[in-house]
């Protein structure tokens, strides 16, 4: 069957079988290997990606589940050259360490901070409560996440100002 | 002791290399790669545990349009391949041609075009299995009536694999024998799994024409892969090159070779074709190396006053099917005989004898410095019991034995030579940390109201670093480490190294290392690793190993890179390399910093016409091999407190105090972030991971929805302490540091939860304190963990 989606702002349009997992339509259709695949059962959390507005665990759903639809990955956190706050934040804070949690991660993190700007750190937790990490403990993501939330506080406190 | 260097010039906080790639998704793991033509591989498992195969029936499988190549154990035999080597001198099947014995055993291998098409395949094979009477539990493989898992051993009768014994029996016999108080306990340490969030997989890629064989492979230890592949393959070791990408995690389970590795290798082969091979979790679970599975006796000896004075312990040691544990040749036991702790005690003895069950095979794996951490937490529980039995704080009590600062280099009952600690020091830390004194009042005053809440402790010493070359090797590959330093013209330099990052930040604190040395930034270092044509010779990363074993190359290499630019800068200020000091990162006139030359100038003249003296060598590159003359022995004290809910057996971890010891920093931030994996790591298993098995022999803990792994919400935010007793013997004082949590904190969980249930008399509870097993243990039946748990 032939599916078309947005991912990135770019739009594709690709022949699949329809058992085709998005994650696999993501990774070996378009390339896009930042998402990864870590576990078959939706616990970890290692593939999730946007599906709209969303994030979704990108192994539960299939390619053709997505058609018409727009997929946000971690290729497309950086915009315009700048990396997104919450990808400096887990740069800043050491908030990875094999770094193949770390797009499922962002990208919940993500929509955290843009459902809530000022979550607290049990909120965080909450959020990323549907992920696994095995490297970090937790504990420099949550501070990664709050990294991200101030840096966006403070941006918006200068915007006002200015 | 030695002072180490100031944390100052390149070492420090400094931000991480690495996170550049990740945090843009351009990481490049083992699935990530891509080769024109690839294939895809997939492995048929057996679904029982053990059964003799009658027949592989794979003619349906080769004739689905997709697939390239169906390969048996036959196809394998035909190849003097269907067998090979573990790390533990015995052999595994790749593919099996005989018998199944442990579920998800590899049977047959399917190549086709795509991944999907690999899956499908697999269901077209036709295995016919005749069942087989299973041993799955370590307690019954040696009873007469057990079925005899490994006939294909010439001479072997029954499931025993090895007995080894430490320390003087004799002597601690006496001293129990002379004790006013003994406490003895059997505990078990069941069986787990790393599970890295990265499964393993490989990329193969075979060359007829030039003979030249690629692997991309999740390996810890690519160039001892190298030379195993080349042993079992019959390729010559210079046509292999190994490339270990980046690495979504090992925590020990990606040292061993696996059947998957010498399957995508002969697909390759076969089909002259570029071959991928990635596990999924089930497979990763079911048959990569676990961890653990210890049945422990353990006994503590002391005075009535509270002096500790002996130790002794029989373990039963489940070795799965095949003996494939990782670790030193002379060391079956790994370094469990390092279980006289941190305590000053007169005598200890262990006996430890292996045995093969139809479970998956392993056993070293999962951050365990080669079972040092199933020697704390025999010796950690002991402590605490005796504290129990003696009436005696637990904490005042390991105050009491510790071991004193002036007794180091300190040699322990079992041989083990501590190279340096201040142990007081470090607890004193924890519980000023914890707030130990008010914390107890708040226990006794929760206690009167009928609450349960728990304060554990533990304190480790860990011997990592492996090792020296005399006593150390793998495969018959002596455990030093190569260390390759380029200086390009002008003053920039490249490290290659054997060890390679999983996430432990390789590239930036060796750069560090290097840059320390040498009056360089980090940013003007470049580390290359995990690309066995690329790098020198080494063992790997595994064992705490890196920083104490490549770390120390790291520094060798870099100082004889300083003096032969030592010898160029006397060249360039015409003056003798005596008269020269090295100072602020450069090599100056004695007294003059007028007078001085930095890295980039000297290496500019030592590629230029300059004349230097006659038998010295134009450029600054250098090479070393490091061979460490002992372990290094980091150490650490953990405060764990807990709230237990005995209506449900609910634990609530509140808080976990950890003050570690891992000599010289290099970079305190990612010394932290090992730290902080680690601490979740043991709270992991002390709480809920269990690799269990149904008397069938069916794994229990199959997926990650059995196999429960701690989340954000499970964990606390960890308190951290630091003390700094540099190593003597390494060059710039560090100790590894990448498994002190994990080998350190289960012990303090569990003594906080059996702390929390000291009013309803509970002695003792095998991990994982699930809400089932702490409710059964306050109804007075803790639960047997590792065979079924509900």
């Amino acid at each position: 069957m032939r599916i078309s989606m947005r991912v990135n702002g770019t739009e594709y349009s690709r022949e699949v079988e329809a058992r085709l997992l998005l994650i696999h339509f993501l990774r070996d259709h378009l390339g896009l290997t930042g998402s990864h695949w870590g576990c078959d059962t939706s616990n970890c959390g290692a593939c999730v990606v946007w599906l709209d507005d969303t994030p979704v665990k990108s192994c539960t759903v299939l390619a053709a589940m997505a058609d018409g639809r727009q997929v946000l990955t971690v290729e497309g956190l950086e915009r315009g050259g700048e990396l997104d706050p919450v990808q400096q934040g887990f740069a800043e804070c050491h908030g990875l360490q094999c770094g193949f949690c770390t797009p499922g991660m962002m990208l919940t993190a993500r929509w955290l901070l843009d459902q809530h700007p000022d979550p607290s750190d049990a909120q965080i937790r909450e959020a990323l409560s549907g992920q696994i990490c095995r490297c970090t403990g937790y504990e420099n993501i949550v501070r990664s996440v709050r990294w991200a939330a101030e840096y966006e506080a403070r941006a918006r406190a200068q915007e006002i100002q200015a | 002791m030695t002072a180490g260097p100031e944390l100052t010039g390149a070492y420090g906080p400094v931000r991480r290399k690495e996170d550049a790639r990740f945090v843009r998704g351009q990481g490049t793991f083992v699935d990530d790669i891509q080769r024109p033509r690839m294939l895809h591989g997939a492995i048929l498992r057996s679904p029982l545990a053990h059964a003799r195969i009658v027949s592989v029936d794979i003619a349906a499988a080769q004739a689905h349009p997709k697939v390239e190549a169906v390969i048996t154990g036959e196809t394998l035999a035909g190849r003097a391949l269907a067998w090979m080597p573990t790390l533990s001198q015995d052999v595994q099947a790749v593919l099996a041609t005989d018998k199944v014995r442990f579920q998800g055993q590899e049977v047959a291998f399917v190549v086709a075009q795509d991944r999907y098409a690999a899956r499908d395949a697999l269901e077209l094979i036709n295995v016919e299995y005749e069942p087989l009477p299973v041993v799955v539990d370590a307690k019954r493989a040696l009873d007469p009536d057990a079925p005899l898992i490994r006939d294909d051993r010439d001479g072997q009768a029954d499931n025993h694999i090895f007995d080894w014994e430490a320390g003087d029996k004799a002597a601690t016999d006496a001293v129990f024998a002379a004790a006013d108080v003994v406490v003895a306990q059997d505990m078990l340490y069941p069986r787990s799994h790393p599970a890295p969030l990265e499964t393993c997989g490989a990329v193969a890629d075979f060359n007829k024409v030039t003979g030249q064989l690629t692997v991309w492979s999740t390996t810890q230890a690519p160039h001892a892969h190298r030379t195993l592949y080349a042993l079992v393959a019959g390729i010559p070791e210079h046509k292999i090159r190994i490339i270990s990408p980046d690495i979504g995690g090992g925590f020990g389970n990606k040292v061993p070779v696996y059947p998957g590795y010498i399957c995508a290798i002969v697909g390759a082969m076969v089909t002259g074709r570029p071959v991928k091979w990635v596990e999924d979790r089930s497979e990763n679970l079911m048959s990569t190396s676990f961890a653990r599975d210890y049945h422990m006796h353990g006994e503590i000896a002391a005075t009535k006053q509270g002096r500790i004075l002996g130790i002794r312990a029989k373990v039963l040691a489940d070795h799965g099917a095949f003996n494939g544990a990782a670790q030193p040749t002379n060391f079956p036991a790994g370094f469990f005989h390092i279980f006289t702790g941190s305590y000053d005690l007169r005598a200890a003895h262990c006996e430890v004898t292996g045995v093969y069950t139809n479970k998956a095979p392993g056993g070293v794996a999962y951050s365990c410095s080669f079972r040092i951490t199933e020697a704390v937490y025999l010796i950690e529980r002991l402590v605490d019991l005796l504290a129990g039995e003696l009436g005696v704080d637990a904490g005042q009590l390991r105050m009491q034995n510790l071991l004193r600062p002036e007794q180091f280099p300190y040699t322990c009952p079992t041989g083990w030579e501590y190279d340096s600690g201040d142990y007081p020091r470090a607890l004193q830390l924890a519980m000023d940390i914890a707030g130990y004194a008010e914390l107890r009042r708040e226990q006794a005053a929760k206690r009167a109201r009928g609450e349960y809440m728990g304060i554990g402790l533990s304190f480790f010493t860990e011997g990592v670093g492996a090792g020296p070359r005399a006593h150390m090797d793998i495969l018959g590959l002596g455990m030093a480490d190569g260390a390759d330093l380029r200086i390009h013209p002008t003053g920039k330099a490249v490290l290659a190294i054997s060890v390679q990052t999983q996430g432990q930040g390789h590239e930036t604190t060796f750069a560090q290392i290097v840059a320390q040395e040498l009056g360089l930034s980090p940013d003007d270092v470049d580390v290359v690793h995990g690309d066995t044509d690329r790098t020198p010779f080494g063992l790997g990363t595994y064992g705490s190993r890196s920083t104490p074993v490549s770390g120390a190359a790291a520094a060798v290499v870099a100082r004889k890179v300083r003096e032969r630019a030592r010898i160029v800068a006397a060249a360039m200020l015409e003056v003798s390399p005596d008269d020269l000091e090295w100072a602020a990162g450069k090599w100056q006139v004695r007294g003059d910093p007028e007078q001085a030359r930095n890295l980039a100038e000297i290496a500019m003249a030592a590629h230029s016409a300059l004349d230097l003296p006659d038998g010295v060598e134009g450029h600054l590159d250098a090479e070393t091999v490091y061979n460490p003359p002992n372990l290094t022995y980091p150490f650490g004290a953990y405060i764990c407190v807990t709230d237990v809910d005995p209506g449900t057996g609910q634990v609530s971890l509140r808080r976990f105090i950890a003050v570690d010891d891992c000599g010289v920093q290099i970079n305190p931030m990612i010394v932290e972030g090992q730290v902080h994996g680690g601490l979740a790591d043991g709270l992991g298993m002390a709480m809920m991971q269990v690799i269990a098995f149904d008397e069938s022999g069916n794994c229990l803990g199959g997926s990650f929805m059995d196999y429960l792994l701690p989340t954000s919400v499970e964990c606390p935010s960890w308190e951290l302490g630091e003390t700094v007793t540099p190593s003597p013997h390494h060059p710039i004082g560090a100790k590894g540091i990448g498994e002190s949590a994990t080998v350190g904190s289960p012990p303090a969980v569990v003594n906080s939860v059996l702390d929390a249930l000291r009013p309803f008399g509970v002695r003792h509870a095998d991990m994982p304190l699930t809400p089932a097993n702490v409710w059964s243990a306050i109804q007075g039946h803790p639960l047997r963990t590792d065979l079924a748990i509900t």
